[in-house]
């Protein structure tokens, strides 16, 4: 193991470092816990301008249940899922497909359909910009969140793919080969063959694409514009404008607004670790 | 289709099935992906030729959006401060690897409690980028911010830092390492954890420690990781929009502009709908992302033929 274990290291330098770990987090989540302490503070402490110190009362209920039940968040907290949740089955669905297209199948096309997957899911957004807002206007769906599905659907498609055919390469072909000596259809060796074995790949995609489409910022703006479609990322901008100057409303709202990938990340670690580093790094 | 040619078809299908069923497989997924990504590339090269404003018919100028941006360059405007923070950005967005290995590092050890300890130091990656620029911007504000609290704890004079020309980008790009560094450090991580023992050992027996062992026996066995911490930042700096948009909508004086921010500023807001212009300076953009891509692809390509 490097750096050297901790426990071999002399007891000042154990002790030493027990003492930063704590500190070093303290630093290193300083802007996010000011936020969290701003959450709770009740709205004189600002007009008095006691920013930093302790709150002068606990307000945490009073400014959360204002952005619950007196703001658009619920609404836009409901979009976010409308529009990640079917967007990660989409994803699933699809990538699963092409991956397994191919990680199975040896034909002359194939390495560069897969370059122009992984290429693709590296191209700026903003060249894609006009072209698909004039197609989502085209379709109907400006400012639906079917519209921001159906991009989102697509242009995750690279990434995943990436991701499915490297894991269902690793699978044992003999599986394949060996099922295909049974006379079993290409379809059945997929469903009952490699799906089930893809488990794990599409546990860590599933949490990657929900964190990657809740914090979506740029294609909500695109492509959506009201509180009946747009998501939270960009709906928060909307509702800080509302509570202008409301730093402990909107510090509550922004700790909404992250919380659900957070729970995701925590509930789902390991996965979620698995797919970030694609795989490449075991 | 007709009920008598079914059998016969179903037989030709079994017949061809392994050559067939790849592109059945495909089949949606490539569709998707053309329509909202491969031809949208295309169709905003044509774009970049014509003037239109997303409503009325649009005229074909041939290359003149591109001898405007070329003029915007000659004149120091929008497009030379755009393509320069843009630069700075690649270049400072870096650090984001060898933060992240230090921290990797710190954190690589056995302790009671190291686990949450890891999560806690990743929390900045997963959550939005809106939410990053929202805290970054309370902790840079003159009048309360954490930063001029800190500044004026050491007796030194406050600082508007998104509000000045001179640090703004850089105030940004601290942002933006913020959860950059989070996501190298989880790769490292993860490499360190792949590390092969005994070479360490024998590093050990030769004498090598510190940073010499970290330069000849760990960093060339966390390759792949350092590639992916490469290409993630590569294209996380260029993408940079959220936090501009968020922090400081390109101000103060459109100094913090960024290629993807001073796109979206000409196509969609109320400079007005210059979309060719727009479809023109994306081009820019993605021709700089091209050379990164080719180069990813190559490397992958080898990869592949090393297998």
């Amino acid at each position: 193991m490097f750096p050297k274990p901790i426990e071999k290291q002399p007891r000042a330098a154990q002790i030493t470092y027990k003492a930063m770990l704590p500190v070093a987090l303290l630093l290193w989540l300083g802007p996010l816990l000011a936020v969290a302490l701003f959450s709770i503070k009740p709205e004189a402490d600002f007009t008095n301008a006691n920013y930093w110190g302790m709150p002068s009362r606990f307000e945490g209920a009073f400014n959360y249940g204002q952005v619950f039940f007196n703001s658009d968040m619920p609404r836009y907290l409901m979009n976010s899922f409308l529009i990640t949740i079917p967007t990660v089955l989409g994803c699933v669905a699809l990538s699963s497909m092409t991956g397994f297209a191919l990680g199975i199948y040896k034909f002359k096309s194939n390495i560069w359909i897969f370059f122009m997957f992984v290429a693709g899911n590296f191209v700026p957004f903003q060249i894609l910009m006009v072209p698909v807002r004039d197609l989502t206007l085209e379709l109907g769906l400006y400012n639906t969140k079917t519209g921001l599905v159906l991009f989102h659907i697509a242009f995750q498609t690279g990434f995943c793919t990436l991701f499915m055919r490297n894991f269902i390469r690793a699978l044992p072909f003999e599986l394949i080969e060996a099922a295909r000596v049974e006379g079993i259809s290409e379809w059945r060796i997929f469903w009952y063959v490699v799906l089930p074995l893809m488990k794990p790949a599409i546990a860590a995609l599933s949490v990657l694409i929900f964190t990657f489409i809740w914090n979506d910022y740029f294609w909500a703006v695109v492509l959506t514009q009201g509180a009946e479609s747009q998501p939270v990322t960009a709906g928060i901008t909307s509702f800080n404008a509302q509570f202008r100057a409301a730093y402990q409303l909107m510090s509550a709202g922004s700790i909404v607004a992250a919380l659900p990938p957070v729970a995701m990340f925590f509930l789902m670690q390991k996965h979620f670790i698995a797919g970030l580093t694609l795989g490449a790094v075991k | 289709m007709s009920a008598v040619d079914v059998p016969e078809q179903e037989s030709w299908f079994h017949r061809n099935q392994q050559r067939i069923a790849p592109w059945l497989f495909l089949a949606p997924g490539l569709l998707f992906f053309m329509v909202y990504v491969i031809i949208p590339v295309f169709q905003s090269f044509n774009l970049s030729l014509y003037e239109w404003d997303g409503l009325g018919a649009a005229e074909y100028v041939g290359f003149r959006n591109y001898e405007d941006l070329y003029w915007e360059w000659a004149d120091r405007d929008a497009f030379y401060i755009s393509l320069k923070n843009n630069l700075i950005w690649l270049l400072l967005y870096l650090a984001a690897i060898p933060a992240g290995l230090f921290i990797a590092l710190f954190l690589n050890q056995t302790v009671w409690g190291i686990r949450l300890y890891k999560s806690l130091f990743f929390f900045p990656f997963v959550i939005s980028q809106v939410v990053v620029g929202l805290v970054f911007t309370w902790f840079y504000d003159p009048t309360f911010g954490l930063l001029n609290e800190f500044l004026g704890f050491f007796g030194l004079g406050r600082l508007n830092v998104l509000g000045d020309e001179r640090f703004v980008t850089y105030g940004i790009i601290f942002a933006g390492l913020w959860p950059q560094t989070a996501y190298c450090m989880i790769l490292y991580l993860t490499g360190l954890n792949a590390v092969d023992p005994e070479q360490i050992e024998a590093g050990r027996l030769d004498g090598a420690k510190g940073a010499r062992m970290l330069w000849h026996i760990i960093l060339p066995q966390l390759r792949p990781a350092t590639f992916i911490a490469f290409v993630v930042t590569i294209i996380g700096a260029l993408r940079s929009f959220d936090l501009i948009s968020i922090m400081t909508q390109g101000g103060p004086f459109g100094s913090s502009r960024v290629l993807a921010y001073y796109m979206f500023e000409v196509a969609l807001s109320e400079y007005g709908f210059r979309m060719g212009y727009g479809a023109a300076i994306a081009v820019i953009l993605f021709l700089i992302m091209l050379c990164f891509i080719a180069y990813f692809l190559w490397s992958m390509y080898r990869e592949e033929r090393g297998h």
